[in-house]
C-alpha cells in the first residue's frame, strides 16, 4: 500500500516535471558553409533555426558535419540530429516541409562591365570566360553546366570546386572572388551565393536570373527550399510546419538581410 | 589401408613431376621470390600473383578447415585490407580511424602485441568520398607502411609499433584522401591519392623510406614536366605521342581538376626496373564538359621507380564516360606468346576486357571480354583503341537502358590471383548492368544539382557476381561460379590447388583451383570485401586469414544504413543490392583458419 502510493507519487512527479524539461531542437549543419551555416552560427540557416527554436521554446543544439556525399545519412538519418534547415522540396531520403523560399540560378557579372546577360542563348556567353561550380559526384553538375554544355559552351568554362579548401572560411566563395578579381567574366551560381556576395560588396555585382527557367529536356534552374526531417518524424514535421508559418515575416527578414534572391511565383518553381 | 595409400602416393608423385616442368606461364622469378611462408605485401609479391607456395591445406583436406581464432577490428565499416604475416606477427589494419594491430601468433589466441593509432583528423570522415576504407598496409625492411584516410603516410616499426615517421601527402580539406596500399621499391615508398569525385588531381609520389620526404611526384594530368614525361617516354601507340597531351586533350584548364587518381594497385618488375599502376577516371564533370581523350586518366603507366620518369602509357578508356577507374591490379607474367617469349602484364579491366600487354612496350597483345557487354565492342589491336557503342553513351536527360558493364565496371578494385600451377587467373567480379533514365535532383553544400538517375541491376542470368577461372593465353573463361551478390572481395590461390574468396553475404569459400568445385565454406559474421592471405604460422602450420565486414561502394547500403527504397542511392548500387540488408549486417572481424 505504502510503496504503491510512493510509486504513484513518483509517476505523478514525473508527469509534472515533463513540461519543465527544456526541449531541444537538434539541427544538422555544415560548420563552414556561409552564407548557409557555420560553427559561429553566422549563416542565414543558423538565424532561421534560432527563430524556430524560439518559437518552439526549444534549446538549439547543433551536429556539425560537412555537407557532402553522405551528409543526410551520417547526420539526420543516423539520429545524430533531427532537422536539416535547407533541402530542396521532395528530396528523397527525408521528409520535407512546405518551402520557405524559392531561388534560382543567376548570371552574376561585374556591374561596371554592363554585360546584362539573362539567357543561356546570349551569344556573349560563347566568348566570355564563364565560371561555374564543380559538384563532383561523377557526372553530376549544377543545371547551368548542363545547359551551357548543350549549347556547345565548353572551352570557355572554368570550374570552381563547390567545396573549395575546407581549411579556409567560406570555401565556396572562391568563384565570386574570381569574378571580382577578373579571372572570369560571368559566374553562373545558385542565388544565395551571389546574393550574399553582392550584399557584402555593394555596387560590385550585377545579377540576373538565368533563363529559360526550365531548360530542355527538363532541367530546372529554380528550386524551392524547405526544411527536412526524418521520414517518420511526424511530431517535429508538424511543429516545424507550424513554426514556419507563424515566423514567416521574421524568416523573410533574415533572407533579406543575407540578400537571398527569391522568386515568388510557385508556378515558376519546378517542384 | 595400404591399398588406399598407394594410389594417393602415386598421384602426389605425378603431381610433383608435373609441377617440376617449366611452367608455360609464370611470374618472373625476380618479381615472385621462392615461398617463405610469409605474406608481406597485399599482392603477396611484386608480380601481384596472390599465389602462395604453401600446400599443407590442399584440395583434399580443405573440407576440414576450422576457425583458429578471431579478432575484432572495433570498426564496423567496409574491411578491404589484407592481413599481413611477417615473422610470427600478424598485422591487421582497420578502416578509419586506421588503427594498426599487431597480433602475436606465438601465443594462444594471438593476443595483441601492440597497437598503433595514427589519430587521423576527425573531419576526414565527412569529406571522404564513399566508405572510409583502406586497402591495407605493406611490410618492408622491418617496417609497416600505410596510408590514413586523412592523406598521411606512416612508417611504423614492425617489432615495437613505434611511429618512425608520419607525413602529410595530401590535403583532406580539398577532399583528397589516401585509401590505397603503398608499395615499397628499393628505398622508396610509393603512394597515390583518391578524391576524383571532388575534382582532386591524381598523382603518385615516391617517399624516402627513411624520412618520408617526397622524392618525386608524377601527376596524372597536366604538362609533361608535371606528369614526368621526358625523353624516356616511348608509348606504343600514336595516340599517346605528342607534347603536353595531359593539357591539350582537355578543354582549357579542365586538367587541373581532372582526376586520374591513383588509388589502386602497383606492380614492379625488378629486372626491367619499372613500376606499373593505373589511373582513375577523368572528372569531375560529365563527359560532355570535357571533350578529348582526357590524358592520362583511365590508363596505365610504366615508370622508372628511381626517377618517376614515364616509360610508356596505355589508355584503357580514352574519354571515359562510365566512371571506369583504370586502377585495377596488374599481374606480371612471362610466357611464350605466338611463338616468342614475352614479358606480359595481365589486367582484368573495368571496361569488361582482360588485357594482355607487353610490359616492355605497352603493346596490347590481346583484349578478350570476361563480362556481358553492350556498351563496348572490342579493342582495335592496331590502334589500341577501345571501340564504343555510341547508342549506349550517356547524355544528360537521355534515357539509356542496359548499359553493360555498369559504372563499377566488370570488376572493381578487388584483385584477382594467378596460379603458375594451373596457369589460370582467378577473377572475382560482378555481373551487373545499368539503366540511366531521367534526371535526379540532389543538394550538396547548399546547392541544388542534377545528375542522371543510375539504376544498377543484374546482368544476364540474374546473378550479380561471378568467380571465374580464366585462361590467359586462350583468352577465355574455363569455369565460373555464379554468386547471387556482386563479388567485392579479393582472392588467393595456393600450391595446394585451392583458391579462396569471400561473398557479400559473408561466406568464405575454398574452391578447387582446377575444377572450380566448392570444397569448403564458412559463414562469417558479415559480408566479405577483404583480401584473404595465407601463411605459415610459428607452429609450422598453414593458416588462412580474411577480414569480414561489409561496406565499400557495393556494400554501402549496409555499412552506411542506406535506404534501399531509393534505388539510386550509393550512385545506383542500392538498386543492385536492395536485398543485401536482408542477408548481412555490419561487421569488422578477422577470421583465421587452420586444419584441425
Amino acid at each position: 500500500m505504502c510503496s504503491a502510493f510512493l510509486r504513484a507519487m513518483a509517476a505523478a512527479m514525473l508527469l509534472l516535471a515533463t513540461p519543465a524539461w527544456p526541449r531541444e531542437l537538434r539541427v544538422c549543419a555544415d560548420p563552414n558553409n556561409l552564407p548557409f551555416s557555420n560553427q559561429q552560427q553566422q549563416g542565414f540557416e543558423n538565424a532561421i533555426a534560432a527563430v524556430l527554436a524560439e518559437a518552439l521554446h526549444a534549446e538549439l543544439e547543433y551536429t556539425w558535419w560537412a555537407e557532402r556525399r553522405g551528409f543526410i545519412r551520417n547526420t539526420l538519418n543516423a539520429g545524430r540530429c533531427d532537422l536539416i534547415p535547407g533541402v530542396p522540396v521532395k528530396l528523397e531520403r527525408l521528409r520535407t516541409t512546405e518551402p520557405y523560399y524559392r531561388s534560382t540560378y543567376l548570371f552574376a557579372t561585374r556591374s561596371k562591365d554592363g554585360l546584362d546577360i539573362a539567357s543561356f542563348d546570349d551569344p556573349q556567353l560563347a566568348r566570355l570566360k564563364v565560371g561555374v561550380q564543380i559538384v563532383g559526384d561523377d557526372g553530376a553538375n549544377t543545371p547551368p553546366v548542363h545547359a551551357l554544355n548543350r549549347r556547345g559552351i565548353v572551352d570557355n568554362l572554368r570550374g570552381y570546386s563547390l567545396y573549395g579548401d575546407y581549411g579556409r572560411p567560406d570555401p565556396a566563395a572562391a568563384i565570386m572572388d574570381a569574378l571580382a578579381r577578373g579571372d572570369i567574366d560571368v559566374a553562373v551560381v545558385w542565388g544565395p551565393f551571389a546574393g550574399w556576395y553582392a550584399k557584402r560588396h555593394p555596387g560590385l555585382i550585377a545579377m540576373h536570373p538565368v533563363s529559360p527557367a526550365v531548360d530542355p529536356p527538363g532541367l530546372p534552374m529554380t528550386f524551392a527550399i524547405a526544411m527536412g526531417v526524418r521520414k517518420d518524424d511526424d511530431a517535429l514535421y508538424r511543429d516545424i510546419e507550424a513554426a514556419l508559418q507563424t515566423q514567416r515575416r521574421r524568416i523573410e527578414a533574415i533572407l533579406d538581410r543575407f540578400g537571398v534572391p527569391r522568386i515568388d511565383a510557385v508556378a515558376e518553381a519546378v517542384h | 589401408m595400404a591399398r588406399l595409400l598407394f594410389p594417393i602416393l602415386f598421384l602426389l608423385i605425378a603431381a610433383r613431376i608435373a609441377s617440376a616442368q617449366a611452367p608455360a606461364i609464370a611470374p618472373p622469378p625476380a618479381a615472385a621470390p621462392p615461398e617463405d611462408g610469409q605474406w608481406a605485401l597485399p599482392a603477396k609479391d611484386y608480380a601481384s600473383t596472390r599465389f602462395s607456395g604453401l600446400d599443407e591445406i590442399n584440395s583434399s583436406n580443405v573440407k576440414s578447415l576450422q576457425v583458429a581464432f578471431t579478432f575484432s577490428t572495433g570498426v564496423n565499416r567496409g574491411q578491404e585490407s589484407a592481413p599481413l604475416m611477417v615473422g610470427s606477427t600478424l598485422y591487421v589494419l582497420a578502416p578509419y580511424p586506421n588503427i594498426l594491430y599487431a597480433l602475436d601468433l606465438t601465443k594462444p589466441g594471438a593476443p595483441v602485441k601492440w597497437r598503433y593509432d595514427p589519430k587521423p583528423e576527425a573531419s576526414a570522415q565527412g569529406v571522404a568520398c564513399c566508405d572510409v576504407v583502406t586497402r591495407g598496409p605493406v611490410f618492408s625492411q622491418g617496417r609497416i607502411f600505410y596510408n590514413t584516410l586523412d592523406a598521411h603516410t606512416v612508417a611504423v616499426d614492425a617489432e615495437t609499433g613505434k611511429e618512425i615517421w608520419k607525413v602529410k601527402v595530401g590535403n583532406i580539406n580539398i577532399g583528397e584522401t589516401t585509401t590505397m596500399a603503398p608499395l615499397v621499391v628499393k628505398d622508396k615508398v610509393l603512394v597515390g591519392n583518391s578524391g576524383g569525385e571532388y575534382g582532386v588531381r591524381g598523382w603518385i609520389k615516391a617517399l624516402d623510406i627513411a624520412s618520408g620526404a617526397v622524392r618525386w611526384t608524377a601527376y596524372s594530368t597536366g604538362p609533361d614536366s608535371e606528369v614526368l614525361i621526358g625523353p624516356d617516354f616511348k608509348p606504343f601507340y600514336d595516340s599517346d605521342r605528342g607534347k603536353d597531351l595531359g593539357v591539350t586533350s582537355w578543354p582549357p584548364d579542365a586538367w587541373r581538376q581532372g582526376g586520374g587518381n591513383v588509388w589502386g594497385w602497383i606492380s614492379y618488375d625488378p629486372e626491367l626496373n619499372l613500376i606499373y599502376y593505373g589511373t582513375g577516371n577523368p572528372g569531375p564533370w560529365n563527359h560532355e564538359a570535357r571533350p578529348g581523350d582526357n590524358k592520362w586518366t583511365a590508363g596505365i603507366f610504366a615508370r622508372n621507380p628511381d626517377t618517376g620518369q614515364a616509360r610508356w602509357f596505355y589508355q584503357w578508356s580514352p574519354h571515359d564516360v562510365y566512371d571506369h577507374d583504370g586502377i585495377n591490379e596488374q599481374i606480371l607474367l612471362d610466357t611464350e606468346w605466338e611463338g616468342k617469349p614475352r614479358k606480359i602484364l595481365v589486367r582484368p579491366e573495368r571496361n569488361g576486357f582482360v588485357y594482355v600487354l607487353d610490359r616492355e612496350t605497352g603493346e596490347v597483345l590481346s583484349a578478350k571480354p570476361y563480362h556481358y557487354l553492350t556498351a563496348v565492342k572490342g579493342v582495335d589491336l592496331k590502334t589500341g583503341r577501345l571501340e564504343m557503342v555510341p547508342e549506349k553513351e550517356p547524355h544528360t536527360g537521355k534515357v539509356v537502358r542496359d548499359i553493360c558493364p555498369n559504372a563499377s565496371g566488370a570488376k572493381d578494385w578487388n584483385p584477382s590471383a594467378f596460379s603458375p600451377r594451373t596457369g589460370l587467373l582467378y577473377i572475382p567480379h560482378v555481373n551487373l548492368c545499368m539503366d540511366m533514365e531521367g534526371l535526379d535532383t540532389s543538394y550538396i553544400a547548399g546547392t541544388p544539382y542534377v545528375g542522371m538517375n543510375v539504376r544498377m541491376k543484374a546482368g544476364p542470368g540474374g546473378h550479380r557476381g561471378e568467380y571465374s577461372a580464366w585462361d590467359i593465353k586462350q583468352g577465355r573463361e574455363v569455369w565460373t561460379i555464379k554468386e547471387p551478390f556482386p563479388l567485392w572481395s579479393g582472392t588467393l590461390v595456393t600450391a595446394g590447388g585451392v583458391a579462396f574468396y569471400g561473398t557479400m553475404e559473408g561466406w568464405f569459400k575454398a574452391v578447387d583451383a582446377q575444377s572450380g568445385a566448392v570444397l569448403w565454406q564458412f559463414k562469417t559474421g558479415s559480408g566479405i570485401i577483404g583480401q584473404p592471405t595465407t601463411w605459415r604460422g610459428p607452429d609450422g602450420h598453414q593458416y588462412v586469414a580474411v577480414l569480414s565486414g561489409v561496406g565499400g561502394w557495393a556494400g554501402a547500403v549496409v555499412a552506411g544504413d542506406l535506404d534501399t527504397r531509393d534505388p539510386t542511392a550509393a550512385l545506383g548500387f542500392a538498386g543492385a543490392v536492395p536485398d543485401l540488408k536482408d542477408v548481412t549486417t555490419k561487421g569488422g572481424t578477422l577470421y583465421v583458419f587452420r586444419l584441425p
